[in-house]
């Protein structure tokens, strides 16, 4: 498959609550094996889904965090949080479990309109 | 254009499945071709040949084999969130086929437009 | 692009992100986010305020679904399913809200 498509996958879903962080995820590490320009956005509630510290023992779910940071593995480098998300929640990038580009909402906006796929779950 | 169409929930709780039908069919009707119809999350269980709505009600599994038979969009279910949710090959709708994930990013690949119906 | 939001923007935030984040372009009212664009709902000012930078389109067979036919905010554009599909192949790529 030699096209290479811009692949945008937006996040605004907490973990946990619902199953759609950890499907999505699933899909992410797939579309990164076709060999797509692959990137993730973390838009509102979907920032909590990098959230350092999850502990999932006591609610008997699996803890899928520590994938995200196996994403650089898979040359999944383009993580993009935007800032009022982390704000509106008060965190900050020093709470999130990768290296994040943070974005401004604008740029946020600019970045979708350059996309060829954008996925949401 | 060629169409992919994403599916995200489930059949009667929730209207992403009617819309996404819905559109699909009126594509067709414009002359588009809805090429593949990626059923994930919830939205496997699309694919329930056990769905047995009131006879007054649409039925929703069948709208969409329907789809298949006279149009031949191809209805592609995603295994692991089929197998997580009792969806295996014997209890599959007609026109429907289990298939992994990669089948979802080449719809994205390979159509002009992906449209994405879920909550 | 277009933008398509289908949750009530007095239950969830969806609309709300996408008018703050997005670049001017298309955007689509399906589902329950129909009653963004009913006369005297609370969001009513926001919409009309985002009408300078995006064209509002809503799904009218939601709207007519809800009961709320007739009372849809002037310069919001009512399109069909049919209207849906143009929406998406006038624009180079779509992203929902979900």
């Amino acid at each position: 498959m030699s096209e290479i498509k811009k692949f945008m996958f937006v996040n605004r879903k907490a973990p946990h609550g619902t199953i759609y962080a950890l499907e999505s995820l699933e899909v992410v590490l797939i579309t990164a094996a076709f060999d797509q320009d692959v990137s993730l956005v973390f838009l509102d509630d979907g920032v909590y889904q990098l959230k350092k510290g999850q502990q999932t023992k006591g609610i008997e779910t699996k803890n899928f965090s520590s994938a995200y940071r196996a994403l650089e593995g898979y040359d999944i480098e383009k993580l993009y949080v935007e800032k009022e998300s982390l704000e509106l929640r008060g965190i900050s990038e020093e709470d999130l479990l990768v290296d994040v580009t943070v974005l401004g909402r604008a740029e946020m906006g600019e970045l979708m309109d350059q996309q060829d796929v954008i996925l949401s779950f | 254009m060629k169409f992919g169409i994403v599916v995200n929930e489930g059949p009667y709780q929730h209207q992403a499945s009617d819309t996404a039908y819905l559109f699909s069919k009126a594509a067709i009707e414009k002359g588009h071709e809805v090429w593949r119809v990626f059923f994930y999350h919830d939205g496997v269980n699309n694919s329930s040949k056990l769905t047995e709505p009131p006879q007054d009600d649409r039925h929703i599994v069948n709208r969409w084999s329907k789809l298949n038979e006279e149009h031949g969009v191809d209805l592609v279910v995603c295994v692991a969130a089929a197998l997580r949710r009792g969806i295996k090959e014997e209890n599959l709708a007609k026109g429907f086929r289990i298939s992994g994930l990669g089948q979802l990013t080449e719809a994205g690949i390979k159509t002009d437009r992906l449209v994405v119906f879920g909550d | 692009m277009l933008h398509i939001i289908n949750k009530s923007p007095l239950a969830n935030c969806s609309l709300d992100s996408c008018l703050r984040v997005a670049q001017p372009g298309d955007i689509l009212l399906i589902e329950d986010a129909i009653y963004a664009a009913t006369i005297g709902n609370a969001f009513e000012g926001k919409l009309r305020e985002a009408m300078g930078r995006f064209k509002i389109y809503v799904l009218q067979p939601d709207v007519d679904a809800r009961g709320f036919t007739g009372r849809v905010i002037e310069g919001v554009s009512p399109v069909d399913y049919s209207g849906f599909v143009e929406l998406t192949t006038t624009n180079k790529t779509c992203q929902s809200w979900l």
